[in-house]
């Protein structure tokens, strides 16, 4: 991507208050949390992206965006330290990816719990708490009473207090969602990476959990690099979107990359951005679709 | 070495026999509830149905080559457990390939028998086929009773130890893995301990009825709460319990074998469980 263009979205977002960062969380806004410099990825000898820059700092929200298959899922796994990352310099926390355990929070793409499974959605949190620790938790142990007020209230931070005592296979997918939210945030991660977590979620829905992921993100203060197949849900959330594409990538604030002329230069072939009036954005005219019949393919939403 | 001793009625108590078949069935059935409830939550119950067929024939082969049919059990069964493991993490093998391996295993398991009764050694031994499918709890020595106790606890322990991670590596395993949770080890030292409880079973319940021990108790224990620690806990208890009740039953009540006394209690117990009714079933929220 083009450097003088990437300087200057960094200092857009430097000169951007990173959040209103109420709740007084450590928000250090000159070392980034998250730092990919010249970042590729190749899996099963296939390079999916390369040349990958980003900077995310405490409390921002970023969406990694593109079409199916092009490796946005790698990037939170190469960023986990699950996938080796293929070349470039990658720092999680100021260390390694993988290193820097329960500091980073993980949900990951995935398909709802079995109805039948009764397990209570807050024995799910307590996993994330408790979960890789061996043994089986004692009745008389000392930490028992904090973990469970540390459980209680994640669980009243994702607003899920309603249906926590409840088997999850009974939850709807939005409460699943909340819950696995609050598994991620029970260790008071710095970092969460969340993988398509607005998947298979009806619109309200859709709305509802990009709205309490946004009040986590600027409230308290934890970074968000999210996965997304849509937009749309999380655009007035957003700090900064990571846009993948024909194995590059750009990054920068919504407006600057989500627009014809970034998405034309991205995908070297022309590409439309339209605006809607509710401010919603279709992509219409990216590759797979042959780009001059617009008409036919009504756009995939991006 | 007869299944029937039992027709000692209440006298049965006193006798050192049922003495060792209370305490090497009190700790078998802590094992098999403990890994049970595991193996129920992983959905691998089709394991321990596996391992049935195997157990069998271990326990023929290694008394045709007249060695301790525990040998052969415990060998046997931890072996196929490995081989399941490797199967299973290769991908979903044809149900048509598993089922005839596994009846070719029991097959396999019948030539081993009549090997043996055919042999020297084991002429005078025709009912250990009867023995090794049915159970023989009341025909354990101190010696045996002793060993049996020992596995178990050690089997009880190491579910124990595992718990936690366990846990969460059968209910969310990307997560678990991410985490930094040894996930297939896990599955693989858990299928090993379900190897060794398989074994320990077909001593006290025989290789058929071992499924009983392993599923029943952790079934009822699923549908009786739905907190994961209490249900590891109440499993264990019930199957204690049922391994009691059944074996008072067989004392008590004349020609009545433990192995039938101990499933009959089991599975009544879980038909028991449908009794109840289910938990907070309250409406669905709609959450905005």
């Amino acid at each position: 991507m083009n450097p003088a263009a990437q300087a200057q979205q960094q200092d857009l977002l430097k000169v951007e208050p990173a959040s209103p960062a109420a709740s007084g969380a450590p928000v250090t806004p000159t070392t980034p949390v998250l730092c990919l410099c010249g970042a590729a990825a190749r899996v099963g000898g296939r390079t999916l992206w390369s040349g990958v820059d980003l900077e995310v700092q405490a409390g921002e929200f970023v969406a990694v965006l593109g079409p199916n298959g092009v490796g946005k899922s790698t990037l939170v796994k190469v960023l986990l330290g699950t996938v080796p990352a293929a070349a470039g310099d990658i720092r999680v926390l100021g260390r390694r990816p993988g290193e820097a355990g329960h500091r980073v929070g993980y949900l990951p793409q995935r398909r709802s719990f079995d109805s039948d499974l009764r397990i209570r959605g807050i024995d799910i949190v307590r996993m994330g708490l408790d979960g890789d620790r061996w043994g089986v938790p004692l009745p008389w142990s000392r930490s028992r009473r904090a973990e469970q007020a540390r459980v209680d209230e994640v669980i009243e931070l994702v607003g899920a207090s309603a249906y926590a005592h409840r088997p999850i296979g009974q939850c709807s997918g939005g409460e699943q969602q909340r819950l696995l939210i609050a598994q991620a945030l029970v260790r008071r991660p710095e970092i969460l990476l969340l993988d398509e977590p607005l998947d298979s979620l009806d619109l309200p829905n859709q709305s509802a959990v990009a709205a309490l992921i946004g009040r986590i993100c600027h409230q308290e203060g934890v970074a968000v690099v999210m996965v997304a197949h849509d937009v749309n849900p999380i655009l007035h959330h957003l700090d900064r979107v990571v846009y993948i594409a024909e194995g590059g990538a750009v990054c920068g604030p919504p407006s600057e990359v989500i627009n014809s002329e970034t998405l034309t230069r991205l995908y070297r072939t022309p590409v439309e951005v339209l605006s809607t009036q509710d401010g919603r954005l279709v992509v219409v005219g990216q590759p797979e679709a042959p780009a001059v019949h617009t008409d036919r393919h009504t756009g995939r939403e991006k | 070495m007869n299944l029937y001793l039992a027709s000692a009625g209440a006298n049965a108590w006193s006798q050192p026999f049922f003495q060792h078949a209370l305490l090497a069935g009190t700790f078998i059935a802590l094992a098999a509830g403990l890994v049970g409830y595991f193996l129920v939550l992983r959905a691998q119950v089709f394991t321990g149905d596996a391992l049935s067929h195997v157990a069998f024939t271990g326990a023929m082969a290694a008394l045709a080559a007249g060695y301790d049919l525990r040998l052969g059990l415990f060998t046997a069964c931890i072996l196929v457990a490995l081989l399941l493991a490797g199967i299973g993490r290769r991908g979903k093998a044809d149900d048509v390939v598993i089922g005839s391996a596994f009846a070719w295993i029991l097959g396999l398991g019948s030539f081993f028998l009549t090997l043996y009764t055919t042999s020297a050694s084991g002429m005078n031994d025709g009912g250990a086929g009867v023995r090794v499918l049915f159970g023989s709890i009341f025909g354990l020595d101190a010696g045996q009773t002793l060993v049996a106790v020992l596995v178990a606890l050690g089997v009880g322990v190491a579910v124990m130890f595992l718990g936690r991670p366990l846990l969460f590596a059968t209910l969310d395993e990307s997560v678990a893995a991410a985490r930094g949770v040894p996930v297939k080890a896990l599955g693989l030292a858990f299928l090993v301990l379900v190897g060794i409880t398989a074994g320990e079973a077909t001593q006290a319940v025989g290789s058929l009825l071992l499924l009983g021990l392993l599923a029943a108790p952790a079934g009822a224990a699923v549908r009786l709460t739905d907190r994961p620690f209490r249900g590891l806990a109440l499993t264990a208890g019930l199957a204690v319990a049922e391994m009691w009740a059944g074996l008072a039953a067989a004392a008590w009540i004349p020609r009545c074998p433990p192995s039938f006394s101990v499933m009959a209690a089991a599975s009544l117990v879980y038909a028991a469980t449908y009794l109840r009714r289910p938990t907070t079933r309250r409406s669905r929220t709609v959450t905005a």
